[in-house]
């Protein structure tokens, strides 16, 4: 007999009504006196101001409007609010690192106000070029859809996630568009035409 | 402990293609994801306390106005675990559902079947330090949605799970035992093997019900596992 641990819970869509659970003010109701994610950093957190934002494209170039978005970043010094960071107890109170959000139902925008995340320590002593982890669930996504966000301001040629992509082209589909000082677009294309490069974390 | 977790077995979750539940077809990537190797990045994730909670935040049944909701009451209940087994203790979990008839209620949900007007559909709980958590609800009705002309969901509640880090990120369907929808229902199909789809349907669990109030259900769920440290691989950097 082989060796054999127990399986991990299979996925399934999060489908069309995920703000039920995630965000019912999104679903047209209140539910939680808190609903959770909605603060990344908050005013006292030092760091450079940003706002991101972008659609998710479907295959046939049409936005989704149906998508849930959560982020997870690091602190402007690249701290993770989170106890495996060896630095995590030192980020500042109302530095979550957490955000989520929904695309629009008829812009199929989603918005994220955060801070720049700081150069993150990688393996065997690589440092990562800033970046924002990205999760996507929506209808017609049978397990959730891992990326990565980068800044074009910064050096990302040594990043080692960002050098393992063997078309160099499809490097840019990770990196965000400075539209504004502070302002990014980041635009994640499911499928297709600059389709984006998704992680197998 | 700053362990990598275990590779996920894509080929025991669904596909992203996967034709019979038709939104998928141009909502998957058409190239291969890119496997990358634990950092600092994926083992830490979102963590919550007690603290951002409610204290009706696990029961569907009161906590939208306080007066009971409508429909078979049910009590689910379980353990979050690890690929090792040990348990995921602090994990947040968070549930949606429609009511009894299958409605949810939601701006976009336009199904005929009536809105319960003290049914929310949304609940949320953290694990305790042995891995359980217990929500109580209304079962959720079947429904039918636009996929083929008759497509039927199984009755479902969504889950939503956050474990220890970003990897073990996962969001999926709890099905009722006995349901005679399930090979029928095609986002159930996409599961490509029955033993794992197995592992999404409750058993009814007569034992945790409560008498002559609710019944009860039980659904574990296994968050990936992590290696031991035993010997040194650098995750964090030299």
């Amino acid at each position: 007999m082989p060796l054999e641990y127990p399986k991990e819970t299979p996925a399934q869509t999060a489908g069309p009504f995920v703000h039920i659970g995630a965000m019912p003010r999104i679903a047209g109701f209140t539910c939680f006196d808190v609903e959770l994610g909605q603060q990344i950093a908050g005013p006292d957190v030092p760091g450079e101001r940003i706002v991101i934002e972008g659609q998710i494209l479907d295959g046939t170039g049409t936005p989704c409007r149906d998508t849930m978005v959560e982020v997870w970043q690091a602190d402007d010094q690249g701290r993770y609010a989170h106890p495996e960071d060896p630095r995590g107890a030192e980020v500042a109170d109302g530095f979550t690192g957490f955000g989520r959000a929904h695309t629009d139902f008829d812009t199929g925008l989603f918005r994220f106000e955060t801070i720049k995340p700081g150069i993150v320590p990688g393996r065997h002593g690589r440092d990562q070029a800033p970046h924002v982890s990205f999760w996507i669930v929506a209808r017609g996504i049978n397990i959730g859809l891992h990326t990565r966000m980068y800044f074009p301001e910064d050096n990302t040629s040594t990043d080692p996630v960002l050098s393992m992509i063997e078309q160099p082209h499809r490097r840019d589909t990770l990196i965000a568009e400075r539209t504004a000082d502070g302002q990014y677009r980041f635009d994640i294309r499911l499928q297709g035409d600059r389709e984006t490069v998704f992680l197998d974390v | 402990m700053t362990a990598e977790y275990f590779q996920r077995d894509r080929r025991w979750h669904p596909p992203a293609l996967t034709p019979d539940y038709k939104t998928s077809v141009a909502r998957s990537p058409s190239l291969p994801l890119l496997s990358i190797e634990n950092s600092l990045s994926e083992i830490t994730g979102p963590t919550f306390s007690h603290a951002a909670l409610g204290g009706l935040d696990n029961d569907l049944i009161l906590n939208f106005t306080g007066e009971p909701a409508i429909g078979e009451r049910t009590v689910v209940h379980g353990r979050v675990t690890d690929e090792t087994g040990r348990p995921v203790k602090g994990a947040l979990l968070e549930v949606w559902q429609a009511n009894a008839g299958g409605r949810y209620r939601h701006v976009k949900d336009g199904y005929l079947a009536p809105l319960d007007p003290n049914f929310g559909g949304c609940g949320r709980c953290l694990t305790d330090e042995d891995g359980f958590y217990v929500f109580r609800t209304v079962k959720p009705g079947a429904y039918p949605f636009r996929n083929y002309s008759n497509s039927w969901r199984m009755a479902h509640i969504h889950f939503s799970i956050f474990g220890a880090g970003l990897t073990q990120r996962l969001i999926t369907q709890m099905y009722f035992e006995g349901d005679p929808l399930r090979d029928q229902d095609p986002i159930a199909q996409t599961i490509p093997d029955p033993a794992a789809l197995d592992r999404l349907v409750a058993p009814l669990d007569l034992n945790a019900s409560v008498p002559l109030d609710s019944l009860a259900y039980r659904f574990d769920i296994v968050l990936r596992g992590r290696r031991q440290t035993v010997f040194e691989n650098k995750l964090e950097g030299a």
